[in-house]
């Protein structure tokens, strides 16, 4: 594992998940489902799980691979509240288009 | 380390208590759990140690705050019995999250290590999308539960990009391990950008300018229990993290670097003044007020040797007048839609008592002598000036001034206009609570150095 990435490099992978991270913050930025936007966090989430992994492979260290264990965790949760949030707004309102949340400004 | 155990238990103990069907005993048994629990903790202060491989450290720093947080949920779990009173069955989850969302809290202030840190963020914001969206039929509710989700779990996202650049540079999450990284003149450039975004993302979680847009709508949205639990609980705590993740990561920091904390500063305390000037929902209005709150907290971070204390006392002083003011409007928009001013016509009259504490409550946020605002801004103003940075003192000082007249519109409605409804009774919790919480601000407004010498 370490051959393959002293091969590679280590910035392959920064690259790699920069990329996917910012994937994610354009798709909450974008787009309006928000389906769509709980799967673009979810690849905010799982763009730094690749990178802790690779920087703990760079490290010899195993403490960024138990990182991620919380960190999927911690993202499993968050996503099961915000689905429920998300089902009381289809039952009130008959969309989960986030456009239509207008309610509160000022 | 204690505490954090004994918050879970507790928190475990209401969700049992529900299926042995003993829901009147839930919020008594709490209250006297978690004065228990504040005894516990406030006997460990002067001591110091480190538990589980360092994933806790106990300190005076982390002794305070956490008795802050423990009192604050006391007052928040008293008003629970009365807000809670159409939705009884549910007490036991309300009274669990908001548990849970303290040892997240305490989490987050007693952390030794960056793991430690995340889940404590994540476990306090978790419990507070849940209950932002916990009046479920509501559609404003709903509304700002999706909000407060997608805002926070972006924040987390940079939070934890952060956390992954950091451990890249250093190779390890323990925090001395991190500080003497932040001290070597070898640390690689990840390093710094994982600091700055950690900053975006805490910014993002008390609110400031220019991260807080979600939250007058998030405020306005929710129950105002909630409201009261954000605009108290979870700012104090945020505030407090980001000091000391500051104190640990950015002990020689850079001067590029406070003059971003000048100028977050001196933009939260402009514009959430002059958007609460024009107002109408008291909900919003107090979002806008914390938001230039938050303003003069981050001012601690530039004196980071000697704003503890004062930042300390500033919260104290912010969470106790911020409980009183929100057991008023509680009161006063018990059974009603929406929190317009409106509301507050007359209470002068039909309720002098709590027309009484609303006003001292906003007299303290103000900054008006006897009342501890006066003294927290003062303190912290006084070690801004220290540290040499004279503009944000004026700044500051013309905040202040600004802010007395949004205080006042509500004042004046209170006292000068002509009541529409009759007086409620006052529930017996909210007397209790009002008055606990203002006469303890009042007592520190007295006794600063009880609080101020402690660190």
């Amino acid at each position: 594992m370490e051959t393959i990435l002293k091969e590679i490099g280590v910035e392959t992978y920064l690259y790699l998940s920069a990329l996917l991270f910012s994937i994610g913050v354009f798709g909450i930025l974008l787009r309006r489902n928000a389906i769509i936007m709980f799967m673009s966090i979810e690849i905010m989430l799982n763009a730094v799980n690749l990178m802790l992994v690779a920087f703990s492979t760079f490290h010899q260290d195993a403490s960024g691979q138990v990182f991620v264990f919380f960190s999927m965790a911690v993202a499993a949760a968050e996503v099961a509240v915000g689905l429920a949030i998300l089902v009381s707004i289809f039952r009130n309102h008959g969309s989960i288009d986030i456009d239509n949340l207008k309610n509160l400004k000022g | 380390m204690n505490t954090l155990i004994a918050i879970a238990v507790l928190g475990v103990i209401c969700l049992l208590a529900e299926i042995f069907n003993l829901r009147k005993a839930i919020v008594p048994v709490t209250i006297v759990g978690l004065l228990a629990i504040l005894g516990m903790t406030v006997t460990e202060f002067g001591t110091t140690g480190s538990y589980y491989n360092n994933m806790i450290k106990v300190n005076n720093f982390t002794v305070a705050f956490s008795s802050l947080f423990i009192v604050l949920t006391i007052f928040l779990v008293t008003l629970s019995h009365n807000f809670y009173q159409e939705q009884v069955t549910k007490i036991s989850d309300f009274i669990s999250i908001k548990l849970f969302l303290l040892a997240g809290a305490v989490s987050m202030v007693s952390f030794g290590n960056l793991a430690m840190f995340f889940l404590g963020i994540e476990v306090l914001s978790i419990a507070l999308y849940i209950l932002a969206g916990s009046d479920r039929l509501n559609m404003k509710s709903n509304e700002a539960g999706m909000k407060y989700f997608l805002m926070g779990s972006f924040a987390s996202g940079i939070i934890l990009f952060g956390i992954a650049l950091i451990y890249g540079a250093v190779g390890s999450f323990d925090m001395d391990m991190i500080y003497e990284a932040s001290n070597s003149a070898t640390t690689v450039d990840w390093f710094y950008i994982g600091v700055s975004m950690i900053t975006v993302g805490m910014l993002f979680k008390i609110a400031t300018v220019p991260f807080h847009f979600w939250a007058p709508d998030v405020y306005e949205g929710a129950p105002a229990l909630t409201t009261a639990t954000m605009s108290t609980l979870a700012k104090v705590t945020a505030m407090a993290t980001f000091f000391k993740l500051n104190v640990s990561m950015n002990g020689n920091m850079k001067f590029e670097y406070e003059l971003v904390i000048v100028i977050v500063s001196i933009a939260s305390m402009t514009v959430g003044n002059i958007m609460a000037l024009r107002q109408n929902n008291i909900k919003r209005m107090l979002a806008f007020s914390g938001i230039s709150h938050a303003g003069f907290m981050v001012m601690a971070l530039l004196n980071l040797e000697n704003a503890a204390g004062s930042l300390f006392y500033y919260t104290v002083a912010y969470g106790l007048a911020g409980i009183a003011a929100f057991t008023v409007i509680m009161y006063a928009c018990k059974g009603k839609n929406n929190e317009e001013l409106e509301n507050f016509n007359g209470l002068g009259k039909r309720s002098p008592l709590m027309a009484m504490i609303l006003t001292a409550a906003l007299f303290s946020m103000a900054g008006i002598p006897i009342f501890s605002g006066f003294f927290a801004k003062f303190f912290i103003l006084n070690n801004t000036l220290q540290a040499g940075w004279l503009i944000l003192v004026i700044a500051g000082v013309i905040n202040s001034m600004i802010a007395v007249y949004y205080y006042f519109k509500v004042i004046s409605a209170m006292y000068t206009k002509e009541a529409t409804e009759e007086a409620q009774k006052v529930p017996f919790e909210f007397y209790i609570v009002a008055v606990v919480a203002m006469g303890l601000n009042i007592a520190i407004g007295l006794f600063p150095s009880a609080l101020m010498d402690l660190f």
